[in-house]
């Protein structure tokens, strides 16, 4: 399979400054993403997360800097659902594809196949997304972004609005798709534990402009990643200094330290 | 998979539903309307035939003039008018309005400008259109135009000004063709912004043309009100009043708001399932 590709797939991003009019928002930010790998930008809000992601996306032009994607099909899901009001949720899904110049059969069936899988009601795949739960619009936004088979999927904390069930059962869903077609992820959260959850490594980024403060390796198999290590290891994530001061949280005290 | 996620069958039990909907909706106005022909026979009956006729007089002489006199003609003459000037209306509102919509400063400019067209009231329009183009056709069909325009103009200004900025980056990252942009992103948006405007363009244009040609000309369903008006026949009056308004909710409930509700299906939605 390696030998087949020709180009290496990867998103390298170096020097990265960005501001809006004169207040900078992020700063220095150098990060690559290989093919397959899930990397989480972890942070406070207004550290520039968002900005980094559309800059990636290519839906923002950077200041300064230099952002280079060799990915062929990145897909992305936004903070909300973002579906078109005016289609119905089968066209929602075949969207991409749509893009891609799939016929309408093809791309419908293959909407419909895809949104099994996800776990959509044969019944709401012709409702408007209005008629839709925000679980089940989310559920279609990233049936939206899986349907186009990406190589690199961007996601700016799409399940931050949902209950700790859905999150649950979204997170195994973009866990498995990672482990069927090896999708590089780019994801942006500020739940420590979705990060553990999903990525292989996380970037910690904090400051007023937005730096990158802390890097860790998160080095376990994503099926071993069962509830009661991802709870262990987020406790003692958020014991390290770095990230304690990225998120402004009060210094532990010195007794617990010891302990841990 | 099979393809038949929607069938047919299914889509034509949802189109009757709706239509069902849409005509036991209509009985509210059936019942209006009702009460409003039983306050007119009411007051009619109160104040004689010479000062108000009743509507059955008013029909009866619609009926008369629709059999052997000259109403379709008239009509006919005054829908023309109507018409051409609101297809104008609608061309150059709609592509001008789009336009300013797109960029700021246009929409900042034109903003005075429509704000004084509207505030304009179509009889002074008349004024000028009579000494420009006197007692033909244009005189009509410039006053029309001239008070549609704005409607149908702001309308596409707002549809353009709206448009969402998080659609258009779903646009972008999923790479859509510049056609599939237009098409699936930015038209269903605009349109649902356009169709008021047009509706209510249409209604002004009915009533401005029927103003111009009492005015203006010799012809047509305004003309036809002056003569009835020198003649102090009230019951003809009452009878092209009639029949202007029928003209215009049949081409508005019959027409017009089905389609619109066709194209705005998803809004029904929108609306009905806030959950």
């Amino acid at each position: 399979m390696a030998g087949v590709r020709i180009i290496e797939r990867e998103l390298n991003i170096v020097g990265l400054t960005h501001r809006y009019g004169p207040e900078r928002v992020i700063e220095d930010i150098d990060l690559s993403i290989a093919a397959g790998e899930a990397v989480a930008l972890v942070g406070p809000s207004g550290s520039g997360k968002t900005t980094l992601l559309g800059i990636a996306a290519g839906l923002i032009t950077p200041w300064e800097g230099r952002v280079h994607s060799t990915f062929a099909r990145p897909a992305m899901m936004f903070q909300e659902p973002r579906l078109l009001p005016w289609q119905r949720t089968l066209d929602n899904i075949a969207l991409g594809l749509k893009a891609l110049g799939h016929p309408r059969r093809e791309r419908r069936n293959a909407a419909a196949a895809l949104a099994q899988r996800l776990g959509l009601d044969i019944a709401d795949l012709d409702k408007f997304p209005a008629a839709l739960s925000g679980g089940m619009q989310s559920r279609v936004a990233l049936a939206r972004a899986l349907a186009i088979a990406p190589d690199l999927l961007l996601l700016d904390e799409p399940f931050a609005a949902l209950d700790v069930g859905l999150k649950h059962e979204l997170h195994a869903l973009l866990a498995a798709e990672r482990q069927r077609s090896g999708v590089a992820v780019l994801m942006i959260t500020h739940d420590v534990m979705e990060a553990l959850r999903l990525a292989d490594r996380i970037v910690v980024l904090a400051g007023k402009p937005g730096r990158i403060v802390a890097t860790t390796e998160v080095g376990r198999d994503l099926d071993a990643r069962d509830d009661g290590w991802l709870l262990a290891r987020t406790a003692e994530f958020l014991r390290t200094p770095n990230l304690r001061a990225a998120f402004a949280l009060p210094p532990l005290p010195t007794a617990e330290r010891v302990a841990s | 998979m099979t393809s038949s996620i929607v069938s047919p069958h299914r889509r034509l039990v949802e189109a009757a539903a709706a239509t069902g909907r849409y005509l036991w909706g209509g009985m509210g106005s059936l019942a209006g309307l009702a009460l409003f022909l039983a306050l007119w026979e009411a007051t009619a009956q109160q104040l004689g035939s010479l000062i108000l006729p009743t509507p059955r007089e008013a029909f009866a002489t619609l009926a008369q003039m629709l059999t052997h006199g000259s109403a379709w003609s008239d009509l006919a003459i005054s829908a023309r008018r109507a018409l051409a000037g609101y297809a104008l209306a609608v061309l150059a509102g709609s592509a001008l309005g789009l336009a300013a919509g797109a960029s700021i400063t246009a929409s900042l400019l034109s903003r005075p400008i429509v704000t004084l067209l509207i505030g304009t009231p179509p009889i002074a329009w008349l004024i000028l259109a009579l000494l420009w183009f006197g007692a033909g056709d244009g005189t009509p069909v410039f006053t029309v135009f001239i008070a549609c325009f704005p409607i149908v103009f702001i309308g596409a200004m707002q549809g353009t000004r709206t448009l969402d900025d998080r659609l258009r980056a779903v646009a972008q990252a999923f790479r859509l063709p510049l056609g599939m942009r237009l098409r699936d992103v930015y038209l269903p948006h605009v349109v649902s912004y356009l169709f008021p405007g047009w509706i209510t363009a249409l209604g002004t244009a009915w009533k401005v043309v029927v103003m111009a040609e009492l005015l203006s000309t010799s012809d047509g369903v305004g003309a036809a009100l002056a003569v009835s008006r020198s003649q102090l026949d009230t019951a003809a009056s009452m009878a092209w009043i009639v029949a202007l308004v029928s003209a215009l909710l049949a081409v508005e409930y019959l027409l017009l708001e089905p389609i619109k509700r066709r194209v705005e299906a998803w809004r029904e939605f929108a609306s009905s399932s806030e959950s």
